[in-house]
């Protein structure tokens, strides 16, 4: 009697379980695609409004432009104020990227891999860092950068931008190290490599998605950080960022070319993510799947 | 992992402390500065101990941007952590969808914030954006600039519409970790969708909801620009949230001895906060 039951179960069972999940699989799709809407619509309009003239856009409402134009990107792309903009924000964002993955790299393969005098506190207070509001350094960033001859240059926001960026880079790499076996690295010693060249030839190899996530989290912070770059920006190297408020401001309203500068500040995120989307799951949990 | 004890490691680090220090010590030390000292202008200082502190401690200005701040970074952790948490648990785990869905989700992380905050005062304006007509066309008297209610439920609609994807790919990092025998296992003894939730995939996710809820945490806390760009604060006071209140306070009335006070209180308010959060997840780490 007893057998005869768990043999039913054992048929039974397993189908009921499965059924509903089907059933709500089906359904399942609704949620991220609802989300994904949700997500697209505000851009929508964004770009909807890009292509449109002043006269639309204040006159009538409207969901596809009417008159539709490209003079407000032909004003970005001819306009050097504007087209400097983005120059001097790749210019910046990249020299930090560069600049926070090099000196990261060792600095994470000392705490993946050694214990050492204070260990813990330095990587909470590499990490304390990450939480101070750039609003408290703001002002003593313009004065230091003033004072050391670096205001309004590319490298002043790099360096700057390094304060949140090299944390979460050892954070980051950190995470991926340790999911390296530690016998790679004894068994590259005995066979006679050096550090460095262990390091280069065999140890970053293996840790390239790391790598390859790390620069991308630091060109997307330092890429959508504005305060600390306008703050020590003027004219040389002022970010898109900061041209897009200050002409707001200046010129009225001119939401159209407001409009297009901003969906062109969509573009090179949009790049780099679609060339780390294997690793973004990962990378985003910071290598500690 | 075993690690050895070595302080020659101290000079891998090196470089990162270096640039660090250079960024964070001497600033926060002018920081420091500044908040035990009074100025007149030309650069002539006069000690005032803690004067700025106790000023700043007492000023109901300082308690009501605090406390409006714990209210926004309370609400949108409230909405964002489980609804992260139920996209990820129906995000597609195999197939060409799930590219897709990674990319066009993780978009909004990318988009500078004065650019976000533009975005959604073009799309919420009362008369010209898509929000703002759709929900007056409704009967509704929605207008952000002008109602304080109305600038919250916009500023948190943005901010979930901002940063929901981040708990989003946390979650889902975490759950395509599972291993398959876990959920078959859970089929072979019936188990419930809840209590295949409840038991394996919660905990599975728990590392990674922590890091979620620290990284939310701390970036709500100190959120500046999409509000600035949003409100600017308004209308009143009604969102001026801690970084406004200070941004205004130093750039806008040039104050700098209670400016720098509240610098300090803030980031120790955020530091023990976070604190608490990490020294949950090295524990956690820890256990296992």
């Amino acid at each position: 009697m007893t057998l005869a039951r768990s043999a039913v179960e054992r048929a039974v069972v397993p189908a009921i379980a499965r059924a509903p999940a089907r059933a709500r699989l089906r359904l399942g799709w609704l949620v991220p695609t609802v989300y994904i809407l949700f997500l697209m619509v505000p851009i929508y309009w964004l770009l909807n409004m890009s292509f449109k003239d002043t006269n639309e856009i204040l006159g009538d409402f409207t969901l596809w432009p009417r008159n539709f134009t490209l003079a407000n990107y032909r004003e970005i792309l001819t306009n050097p104020v504007w087209y400097n903009g983005y120059i001097n924000s790749i210019l910046y964002v990249t020299m930090n990227t560069v600049i926070s993955v090099a000196a990261a790299l060792p600095a994470a393969y000392a705490f993946s891999r050694y214990r050492f005098l204070g260990d813990k506190h330095l990587f909470f207070w590499l990490l304390t860092n990450r939480m101070a509001p750039p609003a408290v350094f703001a002002l003593p960033f313009f004065q230091l950068y003033s004072a050391i001859g670096l205001f309004d240059t590319h490298i002043a926001v790099a360096l700057a931008h390094c304060l949140f960026n090299i944390p979460l880079a050892v954070w980051i790499l950190e995470g991926f190290m340790s999911g390296v076996p530690k016998e790679i690295d004894e068994t590259a010693y005995i066979d006679g490599y050096s550090f460095p060249r262990f390091f280069v030839k065999i140890f970053m190899p293996l840790i390239a998605s790391g790598i390859g996530v790390v620069a991308f989290f630091c060109f997307m912070f330092s890429w959508v950080e504005l305060l600390l770059a306008k703050t020590l920006t003027s004219v040389a190297a002022k970010p898109i960022a900061a041209v897009m408020t200050r002409t707001a401001s200046a010129s009225g309203y001119e939401l159209g070319l407001l409009a297009a500068a901003g969906a062109l500040t969509i573009v090179p995120g949009a790049l780099v993510i679609y060339f780390v989307r294997n690793y973004i799951a990962k990378g985003f949990a910071l290598g500690r799947v | 992992m075993d690690k050895t004890w070595n302080n020659r490691a101290w000079f891998l680090v090196l470089p990162v402390l270096a640039l660090v220090a250079f960024n964070a010590i001497i600033p926060l030390m002018t920081v420091v500065n500044y908040s035990v000292q009074e100025t007149f202008g030309s650069n002539v200082f006069f000690f005032e101990g803690v004067k700025w502190f106790q000023e700043v401690l007492r000023s109901e200005r300082f308690h009501a941007a605090l406390g409006r701040q714990l209210a926004f970074t309370s609400i949108i952790l409230l909405i964002e952590i489980p609804l992260g948490v139920a996209i990820a648990l129906t995000m597609p785990r195999k197939g060409p969808m799930v590219a897709v869905c990674l990319v066009l989700m993780a978009l909004p992380l990318l988009i500078p914030w004065n650019v976000v905050g533009a975005i959604w005062n073009i799309f919420a304006l009362p008369g010209i954006g898509l929000l703002g007509r759709l929900l007056n066309g409704l009967g509704m008297d929605y207008n952000y600039t002008r109602h304080p209610f109305d600038a919250w439920v916009t500023l948190i609609l943005m901010d979930v519409w901002h940063w929901t994807s981040l708990v989003v790919l946390l979650a889902y990092a975490g759950l395509i970790a599972i291993p398959d025998a876990y959920y078959q296992a859970a089929r072979i003894d019936g188990a419930s969708r809840w209590a295949v939730f409840r038991y394996i995939q919660l905990p599975k996710m728990q590392r990674v909801l922590t890091i979620a809820i620290l990284l939310r945490f701390m970036d709500s806390f100190m959120i500046y620009t999409e509000p600035s760009v949003l409100t600017g604060g308004g209308p009143g006071n009604a969102t001026t949230l801690l970084s406004i209140d200070l941004v205004k306070v130093a750039l806008g009335q040039f104050d700098l001895g209670p400016a720098a006070a509240m610098s300090i209180i803030y980031f120790l308010i955020v530091l023990l906060l976070s604190w608490i959060f990490y020294t949950a997840m090295v524990a956690q780490e820890e256990r296992r």
